[in-house]
């Protein structure tokens, strides 16, 4: 079975997010990682290599810097890697993003796709519904157990009261949620073992996208600025004797924090 | 400084997270229980860790000595039980990577690498501690076999692990005694696993007698030539001296960083007490001392890659800065946490108690001083 995982490198989940002053996000200093969801799909795709055969390709749009995101894949024992770097891709949206993906898809011609069914970082949770379409396959998103068989798939996907079973036919794409599969440490072998293995770039004329249908200029959605979340301010500490504190909070309960 | 390649920093960064999500939550555990953390252990075997004191082909990941350091220091930094168990695979199978034939390494090597089988440094002597000249196990040549009696205390892994270097002196027909080393095996008759020690610190690393009572070893289990010796324990322990340094930093690290985190919390006289200056200046010396201790192992380690010559005296040195530096921060992070950190509450009282090993053993810090004398002394020969 050839399994194509669609991988995405983002902030590293413990960076504090700062923005510049013009409401972008400030990225010098912030460590890059694989995304925690492409990694759950990753780890599914071994899984699954690992008990029936075939290989694991990683598929990853970004510059030379992603590489290390796909490193990471290749050193948990994913196969190879394909990096679709162009600097016409720059600006895109998830539009953009959907269309490289499936026109790279369509080259690499997978049993199976898996990906994160969201981001960590931005979280639409469209890029793999929109592939689909793009592809004319099956999608089943907030998955969190899979099976396969005979060219079909069972997924678990995750609802608010419960789960609900989806039999799928294969090719589709699966888009992984937290739990569809525990994520190994990449060991000292597979890390050394990683290098060996193949990143190939590609451009999107490799892919048959044309420069004018991504980037900025194509986006049909922009980000106009970032807002960070009120930081959580500090507790008020009430002294004095117990008495007149305990009146001084119910009182306070009431008029500042109109909880009662 | 040595600069990390690619892989080298991807397994650091593995390195990090074992520590965060799985050492440091076992790390009190163990210290209480004081069992060899097996658990641990084959999760560091899966990981690879053992691979990274090895060559490619003996199994190992063929990285530098300071990858191995630098991982080292960051197990320490989480618990010292488990870096021993690192380390001591280190200086276990220095004297087969040192001076073992082909043979010798393609027995053990693999199996260390892999983390299925682990080795030990039979040295010290219950009357031969800093002074090794007192050894009395003793060798003698029956036919094509070597006899060994004698015993041997304190040694680390002695009741966990597969292979040992023992040293033992051979005594010649002509009466002469060379120290020698042999390569033994815990399922060989006469190979009598002692008791392990109840330590101050290091709860967890096991610390055992060994008792040799007509331990028969094949001539092949001859470490080197007979009469090596000196020379194996030397050469084995400056890289010994290095892992001691490269974990005491890993106090060193640790005390510094949980001293500042309690200090910037803890409120005194209306301040947090990380506003006293006779706090800052703990948390600043703790500070000069974590780069020195960085810059030290860093120049030793370039030194054992280069087999520099002037290797020993650099890594007795880096021992003994970093042993007393360990000491006096985990001292000094105690003092800060006041009563706090008199409890096993917070991990700062495992620090201080596992710090002060280092300063002991391989070769106590008085003994390394006496190398370093000894080296310049050499330097001004007029
Ligand atoms: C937890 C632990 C693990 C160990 N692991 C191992 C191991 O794996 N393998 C192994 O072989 N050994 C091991 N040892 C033994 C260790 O290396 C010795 O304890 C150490 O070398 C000191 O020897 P000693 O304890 O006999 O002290 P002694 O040699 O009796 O020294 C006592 C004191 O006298 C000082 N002293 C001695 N001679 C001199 C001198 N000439 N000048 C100035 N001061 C001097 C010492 O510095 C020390 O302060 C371990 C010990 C411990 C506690």
């Amino acid at each position: 079975m050839k399994i194509v995982v669609c991988a995405k490198q983002t902030f590293d989940t413990e960076a504090v997010i700062a923005l510049t002053a013009d409401g972008q996000v400030n990225a010098t200093g912030i460590t890059l990682i694989i995304d925690p969801y492409s990694e759950f799909a990753v780890e599914q795709a071994i899984q699954m290599k690992e008990k029936d055969g075939g290989e694991v390709i990683v598929l990853t749009i970004g510059n030379a810097g992603a590489q290390s995101a796909i490193r990471h894949a290749l050193a948990m024992g994913a196969d190879s890697g394909v990096l679709v770097d162009d600097p016409a891709i720059a600006g895109g949206d998830s539009l953009a993003t959907a269309l490289i993906l499936a026109k790279a898809l369509e080259k690499l011609n997978p049993d199976i796709i898996l990906g994160g069914f969201k981001s960590s970082d931005i979280a639409g949770a469209q890029v793999l519904p929109r592939v689909s379409s793009i592809l004319n396959l099956p999608n089943v998103n907030v998955a969190t157990h899979l099976e396969w068989a005979d060219g079909k798939a069972q997924v678990t996907r995750e609802l608010d009261d419960g789960v609900e079973i989806i039999e799928v036919a294969l090719p589709a794409i699966i888009g992984a949620q937290q739990g569809l599969a525990e994520p190994r440490y990449p060991s000292v072998k597979g890390i050394m073992q990683s290098k060996k293995k193949p990143i190939n770039t590609w451009t999107l004329a490799d892919i048959g996208v044309d420069a004018g249908a991504v980037g900025a200029g194509a986006a049909k959605t922009k980000v106009v600025q970032y807002t960070l979340k009120e930081a959580r301010k500090g507790g008020r500490i009430i002294e004095g004797e117990v008495p007149d504190v305990t009146k001084e909070v119910v009182q306070l309960t009431r008029t500042e924090a109109k909880v009662i | 400084m040595y600069q990390f390649n690619e892989e080298e920093q991807m397994i650091l960064s593995m390195v990090d997270d074992i520590c965060t999500d799985i050492i440091m939550p076992r790390a009190q555990e163990i210290d209480i229980q004081d069992e060899f953390p097996w658990d641990i252990h084959q999760v560091l075997a899966e990981q690879g860790i053992f691979s990274l004191c090895f060559a490619e082909e003996y199994g190992g990941a063929g990285v530098g000595l300071h990858c191995w350091l630098k991982m080292m220091e960051k197990i320490a930094a989480v618990s010292c039980a488990v870096s021993m168990m690192i380390a001591n695979v280190s200086l276990g199978s220095a004297p087969v990577v040192l001076f073992g034939n082909e043979e010798q390494k393609q027995k053990v090597l693999p199996e260390l690498a892999s983390g299925e089988a682990q080795i030990a440094f039979g040295l010290t002597e219950p009357n031969a501690g800093s002074d090794i000249g007192g050894i009395t196990t003793t060798a003698v040549k029956k036919g094509d076999k070597y006899v060994i009696n004698g015993n041997k205390v304190f040694i680390t892994s002695g009741s966990v692990s597969k292979y040992f270097s023992i040293f033992a002196k051979v005594i010649g027909e002509d009466g002469s005694r060379k120290l020698s080393c042999f390569l033994a095996e815990k399922d060989m008759p006469g190979l009598v696993i002692g008791r392990n020690e109840e330590k101050m610190g290091l709860h967890g690393s096991v610390t055992t007698q060994l008792f040799f009572e007509n331990l028969e070893v094949p001539e092949s289990a001859i470490i080197g030539q007979i009469g090596d010796g000196y020379k194996i324990v030397f050469q084995s322990l400056n890289k010994g001296r290095l892992n001691n340094g490269a974990q005491a930093t890993g106090l060193v690290q640790a005390a510094l960083k949980d001293a500042t985190i309690y200090a910037k919390g803890r409120v005194q006289f209306g301040n947090p007490i990380s506003e006293f200056q006779a706090i800052q200046f703990m948390i600043a010396d703790m500070e000069i001392g974590l780069q020195t201790c960085h810059l030290m192992l860093d120049n030793a380690a370039t030194l054992f890659e280069q087999k520099s010559p002037d290797l020993m005296k650099y890594a007795s040195a880096t021992k003994v800065v970093c042993s007393d530096m360990a000491n006096k921060a985990t001292a000094d992070a105690v003092q800060i946490f006041g009563g706090y950190g008199y409890c096993k509450e917070y991990p700062v009282e495992r620090y201080f108690r596992d710090s002060k090993i280092f300063p002991i053993f391989e070769g106590s810090n008085q003994i390394q001083r006496g190398i370093i004398a000894k080296a310049v002394y050499k330097e001004y020969n007029e």
